[in-house]
């Protein structure tokens, strides 16, 4: 097998794993955490895709792999908004529950 | 050999991953994600991406790594609650359906994949010398696909308004996050006066050096941006009160430069973002440079957070108070 369908096969994993730990912790910081790696997940599997592109002389199509650094960076800015959510939810409220109000119910 | 080294970093990301979504602790989560960070540059690098490899080392691993850290410590308090609301064996019962579903139409796509890979390699290898750079990513990020990039600094521009916009009306214009103390002569306070210099100039030789090997202005802003919160962190220096029009004017000359060109490119060149013939390197710097003390302020910021410290009262504004305000006060 080679390295890229190794690694493009691992970040379908990472997604799914991501995916699990997204919908089934409670806590709002782990729900980011988990996120993240499904992200980084995508960015894998796109990084493989690179590898695939490789021709005329370069070791990768230099395309994805530039959008790839583009990817990684916006993902820090939504996750620093996210964290900054988070923390003006608890300052406001007390607490990170992410539950419905008990009367609201569903 | 090399199969088997790839082997072995896919299976330890496996784990890591797993790791860090099932443990019960948040610091544990996150402490894992960190390496998670650094191992998958690692990864960057065994599929031939060095500049992902950096930027995915200083920006995934380090700043989302720090930003989290510095959230487990707030919410400390708040996860033995969020722990007692988890989700019953049904609910993960599904979860572990609707995953296991997702990566098995993700592996039947990835198994599908045409052969040969679509590329556009050939063009960019073509059209590159005509940019005056040399390394094939810098030419995609700041020529071909120059209009992404504005965007992202765009968009970092207002996730920093985002995140500011979280502050209290009483903390608006102040300091984010505490006022750090530590040990004056202690091992960070030294730290924190021996490394920057260092860092400094490996941060400004990947700037310059991105522009035909590995490196660019997003690994290089964040080394600074990183030897700047190791200065704030050992209480040396204060983060900036987020009213200050330097640190604003900072903020936004990146894209306001980048727009500048791109219209000097619609009216010379024909095209929006267009580079007339020749001149594609000397306008490629001027953006890089107005772009990195952008980056530095903002992915700095980012990570200081929103205002959480009031302003200390402006002698000018004392000064010379309007005629309503002063009525009113």
């Amino acid at each position: 097998m080679s390295v890229e369908t190794l690694f493009a096969l691992c970040a379908c994993a990472l997604v799914g794993i991501g995916l699990y730990g997204l919908i089934v912790q409670p806590h709002p910081l782990r729900k980011l955490v988990a996120f993240n790696i499904m992200g980084s997940g995508v960015f894998v599997l796109f990084s493989a895709l690179a590898k695939r592109g490789a021709a005329a002389g370069m070791a990768a199509d230099p395309v994805p792999q530039a959008l790839l650094i583009t990817a990684i960076v916006v993902a820090f800015a939504a996750t620093a908004v996210t964290v900054a959510l988070l923390l003006r939810l608890i300052e406001s409220t007390g607490t990170a529950s992410l539950a419905n109000e008990p009367p609201a119910g569903d | 050999m090399t199969t088997l080294v790839s082997g072995v970093v896919a299976l330890l990301l496996l784990w890591l991953a797993l790791w860090t979504v099932l443990a019960r602790d948040a610091f544990v989560a996150v402490a894992g994600f960190v390496v998670y960070g650094l191992l998958l540059s690692l990864l960057w690098v065994r599929l031939a991406g060095i500049d992902v490899a950096l930027t995915e080392a200083a920006i995934g691993g380090g700043l989302t790594g720090a930003l989290l850290l510095g959230a487990v410590g707030r919410l400390r308090g708040t996860e033995a609650a969020a722990w007692s609301e988890r989700s019953g064996a049904g609910t993960r019962a599904v979860a572990v359906l609707l995953s296991v579903g997702v990566t098995t139409v993700l592996v039947l796509c990835v198994l599908a994949l045409p052969e040969p890979a679509p590329t556009l390699a050939p063009q960019v290898a073509q059209n590159l010398p005509a940019t005056g750079v040399g390394n094939p990513i810098t030419g995609v990020l700041l020529a071909f696909r120059a209009l992404d990039t504005l965007l992202e600094a765009i968009v970092l521009v207002i996730a920093l308004v985002g995140v500011w916009s979280l502050a209290p009306d009483r903390f608006w214009g102040g300091r984010p996050g505490p006022r750090y103390t530590a040990d004056p002569d202690g091992v960070l306070a030294y730290l924190a006066r021996v490394l920057p210099p260092i860092g400094i100039v490996i941060g400004l030789y990947l700037f310059w050096a991105g522009a035909d090997h590995p490196g660019g202005k997003f690994q290089s802003a964040t080394i600074l941006a990183a030897m700047w919160m190791l200065v704030q962190m050992a209480g040396l220096g204060d983060a900036p009160r987020i009213d200050n029009r330097w640190v604003r004017a900072g903020i936004v000359v990146g894209p306001l430069v980048f727009v500048a060109v791109g219209l000097l490119g619609a009216w010379t060149a024909g095209a929006f973002l267009g580079y007339p013939e020749g001149l594609a390197k000397p306008m490629i710097v001027a953006i890089e440079v107005a772009l990195l003390p952008t980056l530095v302020l903002v992915l700095a910021l980012l990570l200081n957070g929103a205002p959480a410290r009031s302003a200390d009262p402006l002698p000018s504004r004392s000064a010379d108070p309007g005629p309503a305000r002063s009525a009113g006060r």
